[in-house]
Formats: structure tokens, C-alpha cells, sequence
């Protein structure tokens, strides 16, 4: 442990370049109208956010996080095809397009979700971790919430519990500076927002330049130690959004000093050329590789896209209506489906 | 079966205990369960017999005692987590109705949420207003979750047992004013006593009218059908026991042979179970139809504290026998 291997370093650029392709492209495509509703917010530029964090974790390890998901769902291993897809509403989607952006989760990479509910899914995270601590196991809850989230009353009551029942939960605040138009100094009285965690007793591991993957990475690895071993912790990263708080926000057009800001982030700490460069001064030339990288990103977008445009859309009223119980046949009749003849 | 009287609280303590005897899974949290030993002594005992780790008093935070036990069934474990009174659980509805209600069908059947919430609920008593409701159709207007408001001590241990036992998340509901009341249970040694979710049931047989009731409302219709009985109106009273799913058939049935119905309920009278079950029956039976669909529910005001207008606002039997007298 300590410092990333030359592998890993590769394979996290991997990473990065397969989620700003995908997202941009997603944002092409909503403009396109070839991705539709309301809901589509990006993690262009949060990508270091989450690749040097769950660079941490093992496999047994879980994560959770809100809607802004298409890049974590891309770390863990989601197939991109069943993530474009579900963009798309389609029913190879992986939620089969009752989900949607902000909905995906995947069983099998301990992918528990996006969730839409600001805060919603931070006693989620504390049940899980409770799972882990009640059946003996070390396995950690990753949890990412954003700077806005924290002024809620879920953020409180969950951190709280998970403090006191020693929950094994990495709480991860994404600190992009803004929720939705409102800054972080303009919702919040404690701006150092970790801090907030600190005065339940979880211990902090402070601040992270989070446009570095490799300054996460060493600030989680012990993050997750001490969350195994002991109890919650709690990491801020410092970051960007590159896209808005989701695709319809048009203030970064409207405000003059928004778009100079995100140029100047763009410009001095863009978290691609920074893990490129810390690559290239350790390692010399690779661009060989991230090359690669690139052109397979490109390639494995377009063939997700290709997929979910040529997948079928959910159309049946047996699609409606499936999964809103384990067992279908006790849900209850309303009145409108008998009548639609379905019984 | 004996009949052995069981107070309801007592009934639902041992539903919950066998349970946890049953399964490892199945734990129990919530304010004030383990060392004050329950707000209604459900969970007496517990804490000395099952531990700290199964038996877990939670901070005042009902929106994490919502959400975690959605994220603890999600993981594997098997929740019941108890709120200390409904009232409480409204600042629980975004877990209850966005999440427990909810991650199953977003996800499309990824996960399962076997949980179950139980809260005590009802009116009286001089609780006033914040801490007198009866607000079980609020929570059975949500797809994906199933609503259990038993009326007596079987029902209760057969119906808790089963949601504790099923994979969908349930809101089970406990009226405060039926914990002390007696009744009969099932044979000691018969732990597999089940109710299944969304089984009404007829509490008494008659061919006049048809009372549709749940919970405290089924005492309410059965003193009623006893004093209409003396002026010869036979009352038939159903049990729907759950709000979700609800049991319609048996309403029908009923209803195909008394063609009237009075609905009888603790809650609301506005956008409420006996609007709904009404509807139904307009939609469904109005063939059958010999007269108004009647409601008896509270009055549409919050409850006061002064006991004589507390008493005016709630449904009571006489209440019931007058709406029957309009009909028959
Ligand atoms: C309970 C709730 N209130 C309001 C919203 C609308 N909303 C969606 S995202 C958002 C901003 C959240 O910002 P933050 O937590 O900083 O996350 P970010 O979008 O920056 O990743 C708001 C207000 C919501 N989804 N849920
Ligand atoms: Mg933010």
C-alpha cells in the first residue's frame, strides 16, 4: 500500500477518459434529443473525485452515492452499454429504464445506487453499514454527498447514528462549490463542511484537493483503514463541476463570472492533464497508452450508444407495473387497470 | 384453538420475540425499545434477553430511522423499526414513501426491502392535536409499500408475523386504544400462525348492511351491529385488516347480499379510506346499489385537548348505528 503502482496510474486515466467521454457525449446527446427528460447531471469534472477514492476499496466494499452517478457507476465496472441505456430508458438499461440518470445501482459491483432525494440515500449508506457491523464483517459503506446535501436533515441524523454505532461508512463530501445556483457560503454557516462531521465525533481527514487522484488516493486509503478498523470518517473534496448542476442549467451562460471561473478551473486544474502530467514525470513518455485509452473510450461510447438506440423501450402494462412488489399478484387493483382490461 | 386472552400490545410482543427467536436477522430499532423497555412496552424484556446488537435504541431521528432500515433490508437484515408514535413518522414519509416504497421498482427488482415499521397510532386520551392522528391512509396511498392496522390480538400476532416474514416493506400499525385490549390467540406451540398480507376478514355475519372497517373502526362497527341487532337490523362487519392491499372481493361479496354500506374509520374524513372504498364500490357494484354509500370518520377538525370536544370529534359506535339508520 502507499503509493499507486504505474498500473494503476494507467488504469485510472482509463477511467477518467471513459467518464468525460461518456458524459459529454451524454450532454451531445440530450442536446440531440436522442437522451430525453429532465435529469441528467454529469460528473465531467469530479472525475478524480471518485477514481482515487474507490481506488481504496476491495471488492467487498460498498458504495453509494445521489444522482449525480454515471461516473461512479463507470468506476466500479458498469457495463457502459446497460448505463447509456438505461440514459435512454431503454429495457436493457440497468435499472430496465425505470430509473433513469439518476437511478443506477448494480448488485453485483456492491453498487448501491443514485438517488434523487437530496440526502435521501445517507441512512441508506448507515444501513448497509450497519449490515457489515452486525454480521462481523469489515467491508466499508462509501458514501458521496454533495456540499448542499450537508445542510439537510438527513446529513445530520445519518452522520449522528453512524457515530454512534461506530458504522464503518466513508462519508465522502463532494464539495463542487455549489448546490444547484447557491453557493457553498450562501447555505451554509460552517463552510468547511467536514467539519460539520467533526462535531458528532466522527473523526476527519479534512480537506483533498480532489482534481488530484493521487492526493485522494492517499488521503481515502486511510480514510477506509480507519472506517474498517474503528468507525465512521469523513474526507472533504474540493471540486468542480464542468457541466452545470445538470444539463438544463443555463447560468454558467447568463453569469459572467460563473463561466470565467469554470474556465479558470478548466484551464489550472483539470484533473485528466493532472493525473497525465504526474504520469509523465514519473514514468516518462506513456502517451502511447493514454492514447489507447482515449481512442477506446471514444469506441466503447459510440458502441453503447449504438446499443441503446437500437434497444427496446419498455411498452407493456406488465412493464409499469413490474417490481413494485417481490411478488406481483397482491398488488393492488386500482380501478383504472381493471377497467384497461388487465387482470 | 384456546381461547386465551392476550392484551393486543402483549400479542404483538410476542409475534415480534418469536421472530427474533426464529431469525438472526431480525432485529428491532427505535426510540426508547431497549432500556426504557418500549414508550408501550412492546419490546419489554428484550434488551435483556437478546442484546444490544438486536435490540438498538436510536437517537431522536426519525428520517435515519426511516432510511437506515431501508438500507439495513436492502443489505440483508431484517428490520423492524418502531416509531415511537405515528405522529413522529411524518418526518419520516420521504423514507417510508420515496425509498422503502420505492428502490424495489427504480431499480427494477434489484433489491428487496423486508422491513417492517411499526408505529401506535390513534386518537384520544387528551394527546391533543400534533399527537392524535389515525393517518394510516396516508401511507397506503404509495405503491410498493403494504399497510397492516390489525383490530385484536390474533390478528395482530398473525398479521405481524407475516410482514415480518415477507420481502416487501410493511407499515404496521398498532392503535393505541386496542394495546390493553384482551383476546383470543392461536395455540401456544403454533409459531407458523400467519395471516396473510392483504386478507380481510368477517368479524360477524348479517344480511342488511355491510360495515367496512379497520382497525379501532372494526370495535366501533361491531358495537353498532350489536345495538342494531336489537332493532333487527343485522349488521355484517369486515375486518379489511390491511389498507394495502386492500381486500375488495370481500367487500363485494358482502355487499352483493346486504346491497348497503357504511364505512367506519379513526381517520380524516377527507381524501380518505372511506372515500376510496366507496368509490370502489360505485364503480364496481353499482348494480347492486340500494342506497348511499355512507362514512362515519373523524370530524374534520384537529383534536383538541378539553375532553368533552375531543369526544365530539371522534367516530363511536352511536355515530355508526345513526349513518345505518339513514339507509336501511
Ligand atoms: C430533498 C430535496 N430538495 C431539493 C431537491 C432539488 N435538488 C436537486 S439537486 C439539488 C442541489 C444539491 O446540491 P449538492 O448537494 O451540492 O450536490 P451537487 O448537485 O452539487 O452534486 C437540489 C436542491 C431534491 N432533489 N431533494
Ligand atoms: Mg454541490
Amino acid at each position: 500500500m502507499g503509493s499507486p503502482t504505474k498500473a494503476m496510474l494507467l488504469d485510472w486515466y482509463r477511467q477518467m477518459v471513459l467518464i468525460r467521454e461518456f458524459e459529454e457525449t451524454c450532454h451531445r446527446l440530450y442536446e440531440e434529443k436522442r437522451i430525453t427528460g429532465v435529469y441528467l447531471h454529469l460528473y465531467s469534472g469530479h472525475e478524480a473525485s471518485g477514481v482515487g477514492s474507490m481506488a481504496a476499496l476491495r471488492k467487498s466494499d460498498h458504495v453509494i452515492t445521489a444522482y449525480r452517478d454515471h461516473g461512479i457507476a463507470l468506476i466500479l465496472g458498469m457495463d457502459p452499454k446497460a448505463v447509456m441505456a438505461e440514459m435512454m430508458g431503454k429495457k436493457t438499461g440497468s435499472s430496465g429504464g425505470k430509473g433513469g440518470s439518476m437511478h443506477l445501482a448494480s448488485k453485483d459491483h456492491n453498487f448501491w445506487g443514485g438517488y434523487a432525494i437530496v440526502g435521501g440515500h445517507l441512512p441508506l449508506a448507515a444501513g448497509i453499514a450497519l449490515e457489515a457491523r452486525y454480521h462481523g464483517k469489515d467491508d466499508v459503506t462509501m458514501t458521496y454527498v454533495g456540499d448542499g446535501a450537508t445542510n439537510n436533515g438527513y446529513f445530520h441524523e445519518s452522520l449522528n447514528m453512524s457515530a454512534i454505532w461506530d458504522l464503518p461508512v466513508v462519508w465522502i463530501i463532494e464539495n463542487n462549490g455549489y448546490a444547484m445556483g447557491t453557493e457553498v457560503d450562501r447555505a451554509s454557516g460552517q463552510v468547511e463542511l467536514h467539519r460539520k462531521a467533526e462535531a458528532y465525533g466522527i473523526k476527519s481527514f479534512g480537506r483533498v484537493d480532489a482534481q488530484n487522484a493521487l492526493e485522494v488516493y492517499a488521503v481515502a486509503l486511510k480514510a477506509v483503514d480507519y472506517a474498517r478498523k474503528k468507525g465512521p470518517v469523513v474526507i472533504e473534496h474540493v471540486t468542480y463541476r464542468y457541466r452545470g448542476h445538470g444539463v438544463s442549467d443555463k447560468q454558467y451562460d447568463a453569469r459572467e463570472d460563473m463561466s470565467a471561473e469554470l474556465k479558470e478551473w478548466m484551464a489550472t486544474r483539470e484533473p485528466i492533464k493532472i493525473l497525465r502530467d504526474c504520469i509523465e514525470s514519473q514514468y516518462g513518455d506513456v502517451g502511447e497508452v493514454l492514447a489507447q485509452h482515449e481512442a477506446d473510450a471514444v469506441q466503447i461510447v459510440a458502441d453503447s450508444v449504438t446499443f441503446a438506440e437500437a434497444s427496446e423501450l419498455p411498452s407493456t402494462y406488465e412493464d409499469l407495473m413490474r417490481n413494485t412488489y417481490v411478488s406481483s399478484d397482491l398488488v393492488h387493483k386500482t380501478a383504472a387497470s381493471v377497467g384497461a382490461g388487465i387482470d | 384453538m384456546p381461547a386465551r386472552n392476550v392484551a393486543m400490545r402483549e400479542a404483538i410482543r410476542r409475534a415480534l420475540r418469536e421472530e427474533m427467536h426464529r431469525d438472526d436477522n431480525v432485529f428491532v430499532m427505535g426510540e426508547e425499545v431497549a432500556y426504557w423497555q418500549g414508550t408501550h412496552r412492546v419490546t419489554r424484556g428484550f434488551l435483556e434477553e437478546f442484546g444490544e446488537r438486536r435490540v438498538r435504541d436510536t437517537p431522536i431521528s426519525e428520517m435515519a430511522i426511516g432510511g437506515l432500515a431501508v438500507g439495513a433490508a436492502m443489505a440483508g437484515l431484517r428490520p423492524v423499526a418502531e416509531f415511537m408514535t405515528i405522529n413522529f413518522a411524518f418526518l419520516a414519509l420521504d423514507a417510508i414513501a420515496n425509498h422503502a416504497a420505492k428502490v424495489r421498482y427504480f431499480f427494477d427488482g434489484m433489491f428487496k426491502v423486508p422491513l417492517v415499521y411499526r408505529a401506535a397510532s390513534g386518537w384520544g386520551n387528551q394527546a391533543t392535536a400534533s399527537h392524535s392522528h389515525a393517518p394510516e391512509p396516508i401511507f397506503a396511498h404509495f405503491p410498493g409499500l403494504y399497510v397492516g392496522c390489525p383490530s385484536n390480538s390474533m390478528d395482530a400476532y398473525g398479521m405481524l408475523k407475516a410482514s415480518i416474514r415477507d420481502d416487501n416493506p410493511v407499515l404496521f400499525t398498532e392503535s393505541i386504544a386496542l394495546y390493553p385490549k384482551p383476546g383470543p390467540m392461536p395455540a401456544e406451540d403454533d409459531g407458523d400462525f400467519l395471516i396473510p398480507i392483504g386478507k380481510g376478514d368477517i368479524k360477524r355475519e348479517g344480511g342488511d348492511v355491510t360495515l367496512v372497517a379497520y382497525a379501532r373502526g372494526v370495535d366501533w362497527a361491531l358495537q353498532a351491529a350489536r345495538q342494531l341487532a336489537r332493532d333487527g337490523v343485522e349488521a355484517e362487519v369486515v375486518d379489511l385488516r390491511w389498507l394495502r392491499p386492500l381486500d375488495m372481493e370481500l367487500v363485494y361479496q358482502s355487499f352483493k347480499k346486504t346491497n348497503r354500506c357504511v364505512i367506519v374509520e379513526e381517520s380524516l374524513p377527507m381524501y380518505s379510506f372511506g372515500g376510496e372504498i366507496a368509490a370502489l364500490l360505485q364503480e364496481n357494484m353499482f348494480d347492486y346499489m340500494d342506497a348511499p354509500i355512507k362514512r362515519v370518520a373523524a370530524e374534520d377538525a384537529p383534536l383538541p385537548y378539553s375532553k368533552e370536544i375531543e369526544l365530539l370529534a371522534l367516530p363511536d359506535a352511536q355515530k355508526v348505528v345513526n349513518a345505518v339508520k339513514e339507509i336501511v
